[in-house]
Order: structure tokens, then sequence, then C-alpha cells
């Protein structure tokens, strides 16, 4: 799996509201909140960054878990939410259609 | 409103997030409609640099739900380039038109950008009628195309018929025509005084018997205004009236800040002070949040309390924003008197109504 990347879905609206990044889909009004381990997996999910480093850089550095356990229970989660229409991957980088930075800061 | 967009809701309440916004991006229009309380004229709308930087510190306050309305939207030659930049940052965006300049190009464009919803205005199935209430021959054909443009490639489009004395009688057509589209159609007897304080187009304001009339039809019994809302306890007189200035705001094409669109206190300005300033220190908004229903002298009182649906912004205009809102106290007892006719559906709402904005 190291070659696996990952991109937002398109068709949504997402905004980080303290601290869960709430997804709506314009398609169907479908919510979906993401807790902090989500949104930052979300966040990351840029199309251009391999998964594997997403799990060493943020999900590894931030939360005490091993790598093994880490990169299985992300590809679960990201295939969880590819199935849903929120998540995209792919085995090549992907050009991401929104705007990488518009995922949102942190609120207050 | 589902459990899960509720507790973002509170979230968004707890930590004072601006999580609804609508901007009018213009008030100029292509129609006259003869009930609108917005003048017109271009007093210096705000730039398509100042409409995106706007954009930028709505993302980072943290809104999701952004209303994009006027005036009419599509007059702005730069519409599709402020639509693509709040997609962009992943605004989830529905959209206000009378939809007279709407073609299917357009409507392709909207829908490719993922946009939400799209409301319309009609105001009647009649062309006479509503052509007479926008002052614009033609505007009824041409926004009913548009609609079919808009929902044939898949969009969610609702109807909005604002109802009043020219029109009261039309909405059972309207609904039916929306249902011919495929479309939902939303009715409100709302009008409210000109945004410089003229109240004479409040004589437009449907009549008693044309509200009840409306209160007691059983085919929109439970929806909208015509719904009871929930009975007060000691929670709720604890509780806001609205979110306006709690969880969202309005902002005009010239970058005032307000509550509400229903609530003109100008509230601070986007050219002088950056929006999260004015959001968490503005003194008006910060009053605004003082309101609790226990504290309104008349209101937490009346023995109608438990059928009001009072809305702090039209008390305002009235003079007071803790004070009552006569057009609500109007159908709050007419909203009573058809409970007591024979027959009545009972129909609760929650209040204060909240949820994926629609």
């Amino acid at each position: 799996m190291s070659d696996l990347f990952i991109a937002r879905g398109e068709r949504l609206a997402a905004r980080k509201v303290a601290g869960e990044m709430v997804i709506l889909s314009a398609d169907d009004s479908s919510l979906f909140v993401l807790n902090a381990v989500g949104a930052s997996i979300w966040e990351a999910a840029d199309g251009g960054t391999p998964l594997e480093t997403i799990v060493d850089d943020i999900i590894c550095r931030q939360y005490e878990i091993d790598r093994d356990t880490a990169l299985r229970d992300t590809i679960e989660f990201v295939k969880a939410l590819e199935a849903q229409g929120v998540m995209r991957t792919s085995n090549g980088a992907m050009v991401e259609g929104g705007d990488a930075s518009s995922s949102g800061e942190e609120v207050r | 409103m589902g459990d899960l967009m509720q507790r973002v809701w509170d979230r968004a309440l707890e930590r004072r997030v601006p999580l609804a916004v609508q901007f009018d991006l213009t008030y100029r229009c292509n129609e006259r409609c003869v009930h609108c309380y917005l003048d017109h004229d271009d007093h210096g709308e705000v730039t398509t640099a100042e409409v995106k930087d706007i954009l930028d510190q709505l993302s980072a306050a943290g809104t999701l739900f952004l209303t994009l309305s006027g005036g009419e939207l599509l007059l702005r030659k730069d519409f599709f380039e402020l639509l693509t930049y709040a997609r962009a940052r992943r605004f989830d965006v529905k959209l206000k038109t009378n939809a007279i300049l709407m073609g299917e190009r357009e409507a392709l464009r909207i829908r490719d950008l993922g946009v939400r919803q799209v409301q319309v205005s009609i105001y009647s199935h009649r062309a006479e009628v509503h052509d007479a209430i926008t002052k614009v021959p033609g505007s009824l054909a041409r926004s009913v195309a548009a609609i079919r443009f808009l929902a044939g490639h898949g969009l969610h489009v609702v109807i909005a018929n604002v109802l009043m004395k020219p029109n009261a009688s039309d909405y059972p057509g309207v609904r039916a025509l929306a249902a011919s589209l495929g479309v939902e159609c939303s009715i409100d007897p709302t009008i409210t005084p000109k945004m410089d304080g003229d109240t004479s187009i409040v004589s437009l304001r449907m009549d008693a018997p044309q509200l009840l009339q409306v209160f007691t039809d059983p085919s929109v019994a439970g929806e909208g205004f015509c719904a009871t809302p929930a009975a007060i306890d000691t929670e709720t007189l604890d509780s806001l009236p609205c979110s306006a200035g709690h969880t969202a705001c309005y902002i005009s094409p010239y970058g005032d800040i307000y509550p509400c669109v229903q609530f003109p206190l100008p509230s601070g300005n986007l050219r002088r002070q950056r929006f999260e300033e004015i959001w968490y220190d503005s003194p008006q908004l910060q009053e605004v949040r003082t309101i609790r229903m226990r504290d309104l002298p008349t209101c937490s009182s009346c023995s109608l309390v438990m059928n009001c649906t009072r809305c702090p912004g039209l008390a305002y205009m009235e003079g007071n924003m803790r004070g009552p809102s006569s057009a609500d106290c109007d159908k709050s007892m007419l909203r009573a008197s058809a409970a007591q006719e024979p027959g009545a559906a009972h129909h609760h709402a929650a209040v204060p109504s909240q949820g994926v904005p629609s």
C-alpha cells in the first residue's frame, strides 16, 4: 500500500469547527463529522502526499499508536469515507479540484 | 434536524462560531418587487477583491453555511468568479435568485461548482399576478424556465413563495407548480419595512382573514410558519430567541455586518474592521447576545408565548429588540385561533429552528 494517495472529495463543503471536521455533501446533504484524528487525515489528504507519509508524519507523531496499527486503521477509515464519496484514493498522485488550503482553520 | 447536525450547531454556539452567514453581493436588481425592502441603487458595493478577502475571513472564522443573495446575484459580472472562489474555500453554498437571467449554461455551471441549493422567488403560478409583483413582464415564464434548467441538472431547487395581499390566495397554485417541476416550495408571509425605515410596504402584509385562511388550511398545516412552536418551558425561557448574532450574521454589499438580514442593527463594517474583530467584540452583537426569552418584558408573560415565533429583528425594527414584534403577535393570535377551530391539525416545530439551512 506504499503508493496509496488520498484526496478530499470534490462536491463537498467542509469546515473545522471546535476541533472536528464538519463535511456536507452538495448532492444529498449528507453530513459527516470527523473527530480530531479524522480531521487531521482529511486536512492532509491533498492528493499528492502518500498515505504512509501522512500516517508517519501526522498520526504516529501526534497520537501514541504503533505504525502498523495506525496504517491499517487509516486505510480502513479512508476506504469507508471513499465509499461515501467523501474521499478519493489512487495508486498515483492526484490533483485536487478544491483548494488544498481550504479545509478550514482551527476555530476557537 | 438530526442529532449530528444539532451537535454541530451546539458546539458552534458554545464556541461562538459564525456557522451561517448570508452575504448579499449586490442590492441591484432586475425586478422591482412591490414588497422589496432594498434600495437598488449601487452605493459602492464590495469589489471582487473585497469579497474574496471577506470569504477568506469567514472561512477562518468557521463559517460553513454561506447564503449568497441580493438584489439579483447574476447582475454581478464577477458572480461566477466569486462562486468559484467560495466553493474552492469549501463553503456550503446556497443561492437566492429570481433566476430570470439563468439559462442552461448558468445552471450547468452552478451545478458543476457544487452549490447545494438554489432558492428561486415565485409569487404566483399566474403570470398576471407574479409579473405585477415583480413589475417585469414575462418574469414568471423566465423564472420557471430557469427552474426547469436547474432541476433538470439535478440541483436542489426551492421555490420561495412570499405571501402578501396581492397573492395571498395563490400559494396552492404555486405549490402545485413546484410539484409539477419536481422542486420544493416554502411559503413565508414576512414583509419587513425598508432598510431606511420606510414602513409603507408593511401595508402589503396579509390581513387577518388571509392569514387565518392559511393557518386553517390542512395542506400547509405544520409547515414553516404555520407550525405551532414547541411549548415554552423553563428551559426555553432561558434559551436564545434565535441564532442571529450567536451562530449567524448578515453582510451587506457595502460590507456592513448585521445580526441577520431581518435585524438591521449596524454592528460593524468590513471595510474598516476585520470580521473576527466585529464578530467577537462588536458592542451591538454583544448586546444581542444578552437577550433571553425570560428577559423580554412583554413577551415572557404573554399568554400566547406558546404560539409565538417572535423575531427579535422585526421587534428591533419596531423600536425595541426586547419588545414584541407586532407582525408575530398577529400571527400568534391567529395561529391560536386556528388551533381552536374544529378539526384543526396540531403540529409542533422545534424553536429555534436550525439545521442544515434549507
